[in-house]
């Protein structure tokens, strides 16, 4: 996922100086690069670009999928869509959980590269450490969702544990109530998603010049200062990258919810992806659904258009 | 005062630091530790009051349970399958494209790179329709063949940036000497960069195989018979199937981590240097 943070090191890839040669194996060499990148052009054409097409045409039809004929119906769709109030819920949700698992994706993502990246500790402990905090990550996120169904069920550890402390003092049912069901799934997520901020934002300290420490040291700057004015400011651009990606991704979650709360209670944790899916899939309205479809797809390359942009700029 | 100025500048911060790991150990490793040891417990154990975190009795009945079951079974074989046929298109693919940026120039470059990076971003909820309409009109859905071709929709993105920021840390004068030598490209390429390039190629891999081995909604949607139904699916219907089993969908859950974990820990090494190589140079 890093690594897509190579894209401007593709734009400033060598130029190839070539000797002299006949006309064919001119064009041939011309044509090189273009054989080279083919086989993924195409294929992205064919499942990137097409879908694209046909998921628009579905969104201004009338029972696409479904009927043989199916009439052009122009924006009805989208009108159906933002008149109905699940679907503002599921947005103004979807952005609750979005936000929050960034932000605390960053937090503990920031506390665990800097705790890791202490030259204090032993360099072994150290370096198992960095295993072990990396974890998380490599759950599936189906897995991640039972994990926590059985750590949150009533008569589970983490209820047990609470009323032992007397923070709370009866069985609270996480996933099922409409109160806690979207915390309890913001905080799984947020345990899943932490480790792309620490493994990037610890390759960032490590790039990070000792001598910025060492003069700032020498004007007298203590360890809040030097954190706050060298730290941060060399890693934002790791930050907002990250942050940005990290944004566009967690606004797709589905498994997670889906294996949780399946958006319930009473829409209290419907995402904007299990809303689309219950459309198409449980509801059979093809077009409804991709006029959701299509209107994630353009809160989703709003945020790209941004990240883009960062990218570029880098 | 020498000594608390000391204890101030060093034992302290040491302390916090030693203390913030720890608490961050409990953060990470704690739900991992309960899955595991849930899936030694037999069932009538999970919900024991106090809660425990190892068994009384370890059994590996749910393991043997899963080994049992045919259908678990294939579960697996379906998910090494579609991953690891995803995983090998995905590679040959990349390495190709990858190759093409890394070493030409050419027009439409800059055009191809953005919608490679912006393709990353599309939602899957996006494709979803458009692929299940698709898959039902090529006669392909509930097929392997569906799975691979959507899974490379979302594989290929990734390996192509990841390729192409390790090819770009290669020296060109490596295929140059080729060149010289009256080599095609296409020689150089195989024959000299691929090669060097393992690690790279390693880190690819594994993440290729990790997208694919997690992949959920598009296995949910475009698969139906349960011949065809990989990992998260399958622990998908356990649950519906029997909710209470919780040591049974546990050890699914090791079985299912395992891979990722093993490939990790084994291209570990690789893994982090592919993955920052381009990250930290570009």
């Amino acid at each position: 996922m890093l690594m897509t943070r190579s894209a401007p090191a593709i734009a400033a890839a060598p130029i190839r100086t070539r000797r002299k040669a006949s006309a064919g194996t001119k064009l041939l060499r011309k044509l090189t690069p273009y054989l080279y990148v083919s086989p993924a052009t195409a294929l992205l054409v064919l499942l990137m670009l097409f879908p694209m097409i046909m998921v628009v045409r579905y969104s201004l039809m009338d029972g696409a999928i479904m009927k043989r004929d199916a009439a052009f119906a122009g924006l009805s769709n989208y009108i159906t869509i933002f008149e109905n109030p699940v679907f503002w819920q599921s947005l103004w949700q979807t952005l609750y959980f979005t936000v929050m698992s960034v932000v605390f994706h960053l937090i503990i993502g920031l506390a665990f590269a800097i705790l890791l990246n202490s030259n204090r500790i032993d360099p072994l402990l150290r370096s198992i450490l960095r295993v072990l905090f990396i974890l998380p990550w490599l759950f599936t996120a189906v897995i991640i969702a039972i994990i926590w169904r059985l750590l949150l069920d009533p008569n589970g550890v983490v209820n047990s544990v609470l009323m032992a402390l007397h923070i709370i003092d009866f069985k609270v049912e996480w996933f099922s109530s409409t109160k806690t069901a979207i915390h309890a799934l913001t905080f799984a997520n947020i345990w899943a998603g932490y480790p792309l901020f620490m493994v990037s934002l610890l390759a960032g300290l490590q790039g990070i010049s000792k001598e910025l420490y060492e003069a700032a040291g020498i004007d007298g700057a203590n360890e809040i200062q030097k954190f706050w004015y060298i730290t941060i400011p060399q890693l934002m651009p790791i930050i907002i990258s990250i942050a940005l990606l990290d944004f566009i991704w967690t606004m797709q979650v589905f498994p997670l919810v889906w294996m949780t709360t399946g958006g319930g209670p009473i829409y209290s944790t419907e995402m904007l992806s299990t809303f689309t899916y219950k459309l198409a899939f449980a509801q059979y309205e093809f077009s409804l659904a991709s006029a959701s479809a299509i209107i994630i797809l353009i809160l989703s390359m709003s945020v790209t258009y941004f990240y883009i942009k960062h990218q570029q700029a880098r | 005062m020498a000594r608390k100025r000391s204890f101030k500048s060093h034992a302290l911060p040491t302390l916090l630091t030693y203390l913030g790991l720890a608490v961050g150990l409990v953060f990470a490793g704690f739900p991992i530790l309960w899955m595991v040891f849930s899936s030694l417990k037999s069932n009538t154990e999970i919900f024991a009051l106090p809660p425990r975190l190892l068994p009384e009795v370890f059994t590996l009945q749910a393991y043997v349970t899963i080994f049992n079951d045919p259908t678990k079974v294939r579960f697996f074989l379906n998910s090494y399958f579609v991953a690891g046929v995803v995983t090998a298109l995905t590679l040959v693919i990349a390495i190709l494209t990858a190759y093409g940026f890394s070493r030409y120039n050419f027009r439409f470059k800059n055009v191809l790179n953005i919608f490679i990076i912006s393709t990353q971003t599309v939602p899957p909820i996006t494709l979803l329709i458009p692929y299940f309409g698709m898959v039902v009109a090529f006669r392909i859905f509930d097929t392997y063949l569906a799975l691979i071709l959507t899974y490379m929709v979302f594989t290929l993105p990734y390996a192509v940036l990841l390729m192409t920021g390790y090819l770009n840390t290669l020296p060109k004068e490596l295929d140059e000497a080729v060149l010289v030598d009256g080599g095609s490209s296409w020689t150089a390429l195989w024959r000299v960069i691929v090669p060097v390039s393992i690690p790279g190629i390693v880190a690819t891999a594994v993440y290729t195989f990790l997208l694919a081995w997690n992949e959920f909604l598009f296995a949910l949607t475009l698969t139906k018979s349960m011949d065809l139904r990989t990992v998260p699916i399958g622990i998908q219907l356990l649950m519906g199937q029997h909710a209470f089993e919780w040591n049974e969908m546990m050890a699914m859950s090791v079985l299912g981590s395992l891979p990722l974990l093993v490939l990790y820990l084994v291209a570990q090494r690789y893994f982090l240097a592919g993955m920052t190589a381009g990250s930290v140079k570009s």
